[in-house]
């Protein structure tokens, strides 16, 4: 048995280094030829039991041991090798003590390109900023975070990329060698398996124990993130690893080559099946959701749509299908079908059933919204990995025939099956159909632009008239609408034309409130590498969950023109409150405030415009009149074109 | 002067008549749009239908009920009972005259100019 003396002369980081072969990284290309790291003497660390005190605070803020540097190459600067090798263009992040190893190696050894540290002032922000430059770029990025608190911070944000399918590297800083790290608070700080937080909605998770064994969950995590269905993947990355000289073992270290993998497929029987239903049937119907991630995947639906001359619902995770389209059609087409096929639906139950929260007993109504024979056809990836605790599957519901595989990868294969069923004597069936689908299309949007006239000159100023003051300045850019938080009855949706896959990226998936800001901002940085003109429409309640991320937009210069709906309040829990109070025949109390107590955002109105003025932003407001919202959005879209954020405060109707 | 006296009673009853048949009743007659503002707004209806009730495809179904086209007794049959996603409104929450004067508020609302004379409207999508 050793005794303790023993066992601190035997600690893990001593062997290690003293086990370190020199230049052990000497077969791996070095992204600098620069001086190895240095040798620095921090305080002698102290006995400490409980923050906060001087020794806590010492070992906090003191300088990490580090190898001297005739011991090799650190750790981090190996992986920051391997992290350069797989087109990674930023790290969002905020800082933390738990992985300063490789937040230094990153931007001394790195010289702070490909990756590229965002500062970040929320873990939440960094997770959301990866989830919406995803969505505009179609390329992942990774973000950094402490142990513990840091990824629990995070975790909302990471639900919500799961959920919305979505590829985010996430590292956490982990301490994990209980005998060695500083006490107090890196101990706090530190997890046996920090990973375990957000096992129940990632896709894969490791904790590698050795330079080896990063490079290759590393890049095993890039290739498991980026193959449908997408999500978010974790890595633990113990502080030692991190600070050691890196070793060989006696094999040389290696760096494994990414070959991305071929997206999964539906299988080709259950395809002609499918294609032999939606061509036989009097009313199919094509329901998508995230369906289309690229140009091609919204060519290859219009394709679809038009040969089987059936309607499309969009229901608006992704831009799946040109609303200019007149095959773009609303939901309530479904009640008529008699086939329909859901693609990449994050909700196949309430496609085809409704449900109405009446508040009796808390369980509502539960009606069916299609014919009782109505075929059911699905294609998703996410068939393909489900989890058991979080609830993201929704409800469970009967199809007909089930192709587990990628919607856009298995496209091409159903047209080809589609050509095949549909006879020749059922082609002008097909085109008569369309005509009255067309016709349908016309008097449809000729309604909703009546219904957007109705309270125009309104102030609080009107959703519809919001969307239409912001498109007008916007319409003959290159723009990209990124987000629109909160709920402004779809204006943006409905009345702008929408073409091309870019012009609107979706929501949050989770419905974790407070991704609209970060995540915007995200977006508009990857869509200033790529020149097109960032638009969101944030709302207030997101905005205030972590309003520090527009000081990152300000600060890494990312253009965003921001639009408030400000409707002063939680306004999803406003009618919650407001609907049960009737329910139980009770007046709601609504205080002071217009709303049920606990639900308003105002007494006093927050002014969002100081306070993205304050972060560096151009903004102005608040606007009340919408005779003043068109020029302040000229102003603002000026500034945003020379490459700063803008931010325009309007006090709006609730929806 | 009985033929006087025919046409008077004649005349009263066509005025009723008349307001009954704009406002549904001739309870309607006493409505405050004014009041029925302030009672749209204190009760919540505005969550839902908007300060204007232009609604929402939200939280409406797209509902207008802005100048609403039901007739006054319709309108509060609807109000009392409704038990879908519309929770209902009793009496012990909102009066009988809070509900006249909520409508009179409704029909207050302005015509919408037509879509022809809104220029941004015409520069959303089109087929």
């Amino acid at each position: 048995m050793p005794t303790k003396e023993t066992s601190a002369k035997l600690n893990r980081r001593k062997f290690l280094a003293a086990a370190a072969v020199a230049g052990a990284a000497g077969g791996v290309a070095s992204a600098q030829a620069a001086a190895g790291p240095q040798t620095v003497q921090g305080p002698p660390r102290l006995p400490s039991a409980l923050p906060p005190n001087a020794h806590v605070a010492a070992a906090e803020t003191g300088a990490p041991e580090m190898p001297s540097s005739n011991e090799g190459k650190p750790g981090s600067d190996f992986m920051v090798d391997v992290i350069k090798t797989l087109d990674i263009k930023y790290v969002p992040s905020n800082p933390a003590s738990s992985y300063r190893g490789l937040h230094e190696s990153l931007i001394n050894y790195g010289k702070n390109t490909m990756p590229e540290f965002l500062t970040c002032t929320h873990e939440e922000s960094g997770v959301a900023m990866c989830h919406g430059y995803f969505k505009a770029t179609g390329k992942p990025l990774m973000t950094l975070v402490h142990g513990v608190v840091g990824l629990q911070h995070a975790s909302m944000a990471i639900y919500n990329a799961w959920c919305d399918r979505v590829p985010v590297l996430v590292v956490g800083g982990n301490d994990l060698d209980a005998a060695h790290r500083a006490p107090g608070v890196p101990t706090f700080h530190s997890g046996q398996d920090i990973n375990a937080i957000v096992r129940d909605f990632t896709k894969w998770d490791d904790n590698p124990v050795s330079a080896q064994h990063f490079a290759q969950s590393f890049v095993r995590m890039y290739k498991i993130a980026t193959t449908p269905p997408y999500g978010p993947v974790m890595m633990a990355l113990d502080g030692g690893l991190q600070m050691e000289p890196v070793r060989d073992f006696g094999e040389p270290l290696y760096i494994p080559k990414f070959f991305p993998s071929a997206p999964p497929q539906g299988d080709l029987a259950a395809v002609k099946e499918a294609a032999r239903l939606l061509a036989n049937a009097e009313r199919p119907v094509i329901v998508v959701d995230r369906a289309a991630r690229t140009a091609d995947g919204v060519r290859l639906l219009v394709e679809l749509a038009e040969l089987l001359q059936a309607p499309v619902v969009d229901q608006g995770n992704r831009m799946n299908f040109p609303n200019t389209h007149y095959l773009h059609r609303p939901a309530n087409v479904v009640g008529q079908a008699d086939v329909v096929i859901g693609m990449e639906l994050s909700d196949y139950w309430a496609t085809v059933n409704g449900f109405i929260d009446n508040g009796n007993d808390g369980f509502g109504q539960n009606l069916t919204k299609i014919k009782p024979n109505t075929k059911l056809i699905s294609i998703t990836s996410v068939e393909l990995l489900t989890k058991s605790n979080y609830q993201d599957f929704q409800r469970f519901q009967s199809i007909d025939v089930s192709m587990p595989g990628d919607a856009e990868a298995t496209l091409p294969s159903l047209i080809e099956a589609v050509k095949s069923a549909v006879a020749n004597d059922r082609k002008d069936a097909l085109s008569k159909r369309g005509d009255a689908i067309r016709q349908a299309h016309a008097k449809g949007l000729d309604a909703t632009k009546q219904a957007a006239a109705i309270a125009w000159d309104a102030s609080p100023i009107s959703t519809a008239r919001l969307a239409m003051e912001v498109y007008a300045q916007i319409k003959d850019l290159d723009w990209s609408l990124v987000s629109t938080s909160g709920n402004t009855s779809n204006w943006a949706n409905r009345l702008w034309p929408m073409e091309k896959h870019y012009q609107w990226l979706g929501a949050s998936g989770g419905y974790g409130v407070g991704y609209g800001a970060p995540a915007s901002i995200g977006a508009a940085l990857g869509n200033r590498d790529l020149g097109r003109f960032s638009v969101s429409i944030q709302s207030d309640g997101d905005l205030m969950y972590a309003p520090g991320v527009l000081w990152t937009a300000a600060r890494h210069k990312i253009p965003l023109l921001a639009v408030m709906h400000n409707n002063r309040g939680y306004h999803q829990e406003v009618m919650h409150i407001q609907r049960l109070s009737n329910f139980r025949n009770r007046v709601a109390n609504i205080g002071n405030d217009l709303a049920p107590i606990g639900t308003s955002i105002m007494n006093p109105d927050i002014a969002y415009h100081q306070l993205a003025q304050s972060m560096g932003w151009w903004a102005k407001g608040p606007i009340t009149d919408p005779a003043d919202l068109g020029p302040a959005i000229k102003e603002a879209v000026a500034v945003v074109k020379s490459g700063q954020p803008a931010l325009v405060n309007v006090v709006t109707q609730p929806r | 002067m009985h033929f006087i006296r025919v046409c008077a009673t004649a005349l009263l009853l066509a005025v009723i008549a008349f307001a009954s048949g704009v406002a549904g009743s001739s309870v309607a007659l006493a409505a405050s749009a004014e009041k029925g503002k302030t009672a749209f707004i204190q009760h919540g209806c505005w969550q839902c239908h908007d300060f204007n009730g232009q609604g929402s495809i939200a939280t409406s179904n797209g509902k207008v009920i802005a100048r609403t086209a039901l007739p006054l007794d319709a309108f509060k049959s609807f109000v009392r009972t409704t038990n879908g996603a519309m929770p209902p409104f009793r009496p012990p929450v909102l009066s009988d005259d809070e509900l006249d004067d909520i409508y009179a508020y409704l029909q207050s609302q302005p015509v919408p100019k037509p879509v022809s004379d809104i220029p941004l409207l015409n520069a959303a999508r089109s087929q």
